[in-house]
This record gives C-alpha cells, structure tokens and sequence, in this order.
C-alpha cells in the first residue's frame, strides 16, 4: 500500500465535489457508497436521538412511584415506540448501513459495492419503511403498544395501529436483505488484486458474517408480520388456541430471527474494536484467525438459540434444555474475541484517544452484558429473572454498551478521513467520561433492580424500588449529557475542526491509503495488496502523540 | 484488477422427455403428500410431509430452475440456505413433539 495523499482538503474535497453534481438530489439519488453510507449515517442518528428522548421521557415516568409524567397508556406506547426506533431504525440498520457502506469497499480495494443503484433502494426502502412506521403513531389507533415484540395474543386484538407499524418494519427488512446481498456479493467478486480472505480486514469478516445473517433470518421475519397483518385483518386463527392455533409459535417465528437480528447488532460492532483496538495499541491483532471463526461462529451458532427467549412461554423441557445448552456455546466464540483483543493490548504502546476509549469501553460493557446474558440463558436462574429491569439492564448493556458504543468509537475514527477535518480531543475525552459513568448508573442500577424483583413494562413500582429508580434516572441525565457534549464536538470538528490529513491514526487498512477525503471512485489507482491489514511494519509512524523525534525513533526501530 | 461480474455461460436446453418425467415423479410426490396424511404417524406426519415438499423443491431447483447445471459455489449457497430454512423448521420440533 502506497503512503496516503497529503493534499489539504480545502484542495481535494474527494468524493464531496468532484463530481461537479451538488443539491440534495446529489444525495438521494447517489449511487456512490459514501454519500449513501453518510444518508444512512444521518438517518441512523436521527432516528437515534429521538429513541434516546423517548428513553428520557421513560426513566422521567419512572423517577418516582406513581404517575410522573404519563399514564399507562401512554407509557406503554412510549416503550413500544421507544424499542421499534432503536431495534429496528438505529441499531440493525446502523454500523452495516452506515460505516459497512462508507469503509467497507475501500478496505477491500473495491470503487463500489457491487450492485450501487440496489444500495440506494435500500436507503429507500428503509427510510420509505421509516416514514410508514411515523405515520403509524399519529394515525389509525394511535402508536402501537406492543412492546417492539409485537407478541400474540395481545398484537391481534388491540386497537392501536400495529397493522401499519409492523407494515413498516416490514419494508425495512427488505432494506436489510438487500444490503445482505449486496455486501456478500461485492466481499466475493470486488476485491483488489493481493486482498485474498486472509488478509481482508476484520470489519469487514464481521460484515459478512452479519450479511449472511440478514439475508437468511430477515425473510422469517418478514412472514411472521404478514401473519400478524393476516391475523388482524383476515382473522386467520394461525395464532388462537380457540382456532386450533398456537401462540407459542408466533413468538417461535419472531424469535428466529430476531435472535439472530442481535447479532446483526453486534458483529458488526466487534468489527468496527477489532479495528480499533491494534491501531491504537500499535501491535498487530493477536489471533486474527480464530477471530475471523468466531465471527462466522457467533452468525451460525447465534442463529440456534432464538428458544432462550421463552424458557417461562410453556416451550417443552426437551426445548428448554436444547436451546439453553446452545445458548452457552455462543459464549465461547463471544469470549474467543474478547480474550484476543485483550491479549492485542498486551504489551502494546496503548494510545488512549477517543476511539480507543470508546473502544476498550465496549470490551468492559459487552463483557458485563454478556456474562449476564449466561444468567438468562440458564433455564434455572432465567425463572428468576424474566422479564424483570435485569433483562432491560442485560440487553441494554449489549446493545447500547456494546453496539452503541462501538457507534461512536467508528464516529471518531471513520468520519474524520470521510470529512478531512477532526474533532478536538479534550471534550472528547470528557464526553467519553460523562457517558461512561452516567451509563452504568443508569443501567446497572436496572440489573439490581430486577435482581429484586421489579417486574419491566410498568409505568408504577413498589416504593422500596425507588431510590434505584431515582439513580438510574440520574444516570440518564448524566449519559444525555455527554453525548450532547460528544455530538457537538463531532460536528463542529467535522465542519470547522483542525484538517485530518494522511494516515494519523497509523491504520495499515487499505482506506488509511487513499486521499482524504477519498475521491468517488475510492483510489487514484487501483491498489494492489502486499501485506496484511494489521502488519504495522510497513508504516511509518505520524501518530500525533508522539514528538518527530520519537517518530524517527519508532520508524527506525520498525524499518 | 478487480474482478468484472459478468457471466457469460451458455444456457442449458433440457429436453421435454427429461421435463416431462420429472413432472410426473412431482406429481406422484404431491399425491403422497395427500395419502401419508391418512396414515397414523402423530407429529412425525409433519416431517413426512415437510421432507416430500423438500424433495419436490430439490427436483424444481435442480432441473426447472437449472442448478443441476450451476457451479459449485452457487449450489453451495443455495445448499446453505435450504439447510439453514431445514433447522430453523426443525429445531421449533425440539418444542412441538415433546410439549
């Protein structure tokens, strides 16, 4: 790989104006994985914000005993909205649709996806999917109250406008399919000359693992919501006992996928610290083939193990020791890479910027939430504790803790080289620190909560659940706060911030050698792979934390 | 050099004697399907049926949709998807035959 280009940005705008189209049809009609990558970026976040004030305005109810702020109707409909925003318009549609589609065909040497036009009729369908779901909340019944679940009985028979949110997720599926299909197709046939399976970075494997997940679990998914859509309007029975129906297999069906739709959340986030985790500890990363297996490990094990959810569902014995046992083989890959990044660290020269920071905080948040996972997916200890605050503390701890933060990791270290300017690091650090510690205040109080017995999905609470409730609720503030701190931070670096020029994170990644910002079609030639994506030898050193003279010095010893 | 996909490959014409005969075995497997439903074999009537339907979509795939005639990774992509359709159906019977 060739040094990266050291042209200012301000004379190489790349991919932002040299195709000489501008105005928002330049956008939302762009074939160009970058511009859609950043549409999917800005839809994702968005759809993130108004998830997080939704979260706000829940732990507001649940600040003290009794009515707060809202009744129970309307908590409910806050919760069920609150989950369908994040799950199904932040979380799965995030890292793969917006940092798969900007870094992923320039770590593999590709000018494009391989089918560009399907890629912007997935940002179509998704936020086409998007708009169905909004319209839902304000017409019809009102917003569904489902919870993001939509279990049967209850999805059948209420009033509100599930039929048309559910028609939304729908949609959205198909977005996740095709995106599927596309990442696939272009990992086999697009990569350069020397980028062979061995050497394809680590974000990328997890992408095509999670692709695969997507393109065989989503289709299930997409039945399952037509059966509820024939339930309501059709009165199928498929679901009614009365009708010689069965319940139970309803939520087997959403299940098997939404299972799975867990690691589209995750795997593309380990992928993302995977990454990170080396560039920052200057070492390569250790076992980089057993990582590689557990990611393909995680996609075909954690697509078994869907039953976990209903151990208290009336699910048979033979069911419940089957899936429970499935359920704790998913933890060995899970481990396999949390001991490998841990062993990269290992005598590394350890830098801790901001990426880094958000990145050794997922390792902590996801390993806590994992573990915790093993208490629900043991048939025993999960009686205790289903549908109790320690399931919402366990999921948000892998979801937010770990996809989520991972999020933000990539914002940090992704978007400076798509935008040529960075971030101040100080405020960074202090809004990595805010988050960080109004998160666990906020989250592990919910796992002591439910470890006592407060049950979830209730606007009320016994009052001996209060002073938990009330910490928690503390924890959201301080966790809004730091990532208000972080968004302004980000933006206003990524506008008006200090240029980001070359490679001065020292990634050995094929897109730490193209301009910055990359032109459209990615690279001036097309690159040709000598080395493998972690092998630091070849690099001379620009880390800005180090002095010249240091730089010389670290240069020399590598040469 | 990245790799261009384009796949020029000549087309396979099957004949009608071949098309006809395997017409016939979905026929005769789609009237077992309604025969094995009169035969006492509790929740395995289920499999029963589920693995004639599998059979039947082989035959479709294999000479109606030509993957008789694919590559290799083309019929194994496809072999890894009905696999993974085949134990997502199967396992929810670790549930449905023991409950």
């Amino acid at each position: 790989m060739n040094s990266a280009d050291q042209t200012h940005p301000s004379e190489n705008g790349g991919f932002w104006s040299d195709t000489g189209k501008s105005g928002i049809t330049s956008w939302i009609f762009s074939t160009d994985h970058k511009r859609i990558g950043l549409l999917y970026f800005y839809s994702t976040l968005g759809f993130f914000l108004a998830g997080v004030l939704l979260g706000l305005v829940l732990r507001i109810e649940l600040m003290a005993p009794g009515r707060t702020i809202m009744g129970p109707d309307t908590y409910n409909a806050v919760f069920t909205v609150h989950g369908v925003v994040m799950i199904f318009l932040f979380i799965l549609p995030g890292l793969p649709g917006a940092f798969g589609n900007l870094v992923m065909p320039i770590q593999i040497g590709a000018r494009d996806v391989a089918f560009p036009r399907l890629n912007l009729l997935s940002w179509w369908l998704y936020i086409s999917g998007a708009a169905i779901i909004l319209i839902s909340l304000f017409t019809g019944g009102g917003p569904p109250d489902t919870g993001w679940t939509f279990y049967v009985p209850f999805s059948a028979r209420t009033g509100t406008n599930v039929t048309l949110a559910v028609f939304g997720v729908f949609i959205i599926g198909f977005s996740a399919i095709l995106t599927g299909l596309n990442f696939v197709t272009t990992i086999h046939r697009l990569r350069a000359e020397g980028m062979t399976w061995g050497r394809l970075p680590l974000f990328v494997w997890s992408l095509y693992a999670t692709a695969w997940v997507q393109i065989l679990a989503t289709p299930i998914l997409a039945v399952t919501l037509v059966l509820i859509m024939a339930e309501r309007l059709l009165g199928t029975g498929l679901f009614d006992p009365a009708q010689g129906g069965d319940p139970v297999m309803y939520q087997h069906m959403f299940w098997i996928y939404s299972h799975p739709a867990v690691y589209i959340m995750i795997l593309p986030a380990m992928g993302v610290i995977s990454d990170i985790i080396p560039v920052f500890s200057r070492k390569p990363i250790f076992g980089y083939k057993m990582i590689v297996f557990s990611s393909l490990a995680i996609a075909a094990a954690g697509s078994l193990v869907w039953g976990h959810h209903m151990f208290t569902s009336g699910m048979s014995d033979t069911a419940i020791l089957v899936f429970s046992f499935l359920t704790f083989i998913v933890a060995i890959p899970s481990a396999i890479k949390v001991f490998n990044w841990v062993s990269t660290l290992y005598k590394g020269s350890i830098s801790l910027e901001a990426p880094m920071l958000f990145a050794l905080t997922f390792i902590l948040l996801f390993s806590i939430g994992g573990l915790t996972g093993l208490v629900l997916g043991a048939a025993a200890t999960n009686i205790h504790v289903h549908d109790t605050y320690f399931v919402v503390g366990h999921f948000h701890y892998v979801m937010f803790g770990g996809s989520g933060f991972a999020f933000f990791a990539a914002m940090h270290y992704w978007l400076p080289k798509f935008y040529g300017r960075r971030y101040a690091e100080k405020p960074a650090v202090w809004a990595w620190a805010l988050m960080f510690t109004g998160f666990n205040i906020m989250y592990f109080s919910m796992k002591v909560l439910g470890l006592q017995g407060m049950p979830r999905r209730y606007y009320d609470y016994l009052p001996e659940f209060a002073t938990l409730n009330l910490a928690s609720t503390i924890g959201s503030w301080i966790l809004a706060s730091g990532l208000v701190i972080m968004l302004a931070n980000l933006f206003h670096g990524l506008l008006r911030g200090e240029p980001f020029v070359g490679n001065p994170w020292g990634g050995a990644t094929l897109e730490w050698s193209t301009p910055t910002p990359p032109p459209t079609e990615n690279f001036m030639e097309e690159p040709v792979v000598t080395h493998g994506p972690y092998d630091y030898a070849s690099l001379k050193f620009e880390l800005p934390c180090l002095s010249s003279k240091q730089q010389d010095q670290a240069n020399q010893e590598t040469a | 050099m990245v790799k261009v996909l384009v796949m020029n490959k000549p087309s396979h014409i099957i004949s009608y004697g071949k098309l006809t005969t395997v017409w016939l075995v979905l026929l005769t497997l789609t009237g077992l399907t309604v025969l094995i439903t009169r035969v006492e074999l509790g929740g395995y009537k289920v499999l029963g049926a589920l693995a004639i339907a599998c059979l039947k979509s082989g035959l479709v795939i294999a000479f109606f949709m030509h993957m008789k005639y694919e590559g290799r990774l083309l019929r194994w992509l496809l072999f890894l998807t009905l696999a993974t359709l085949a134990i997502f159906i199967g396992f929810t019977f670790f549930d449905v035959l023991y409950r």
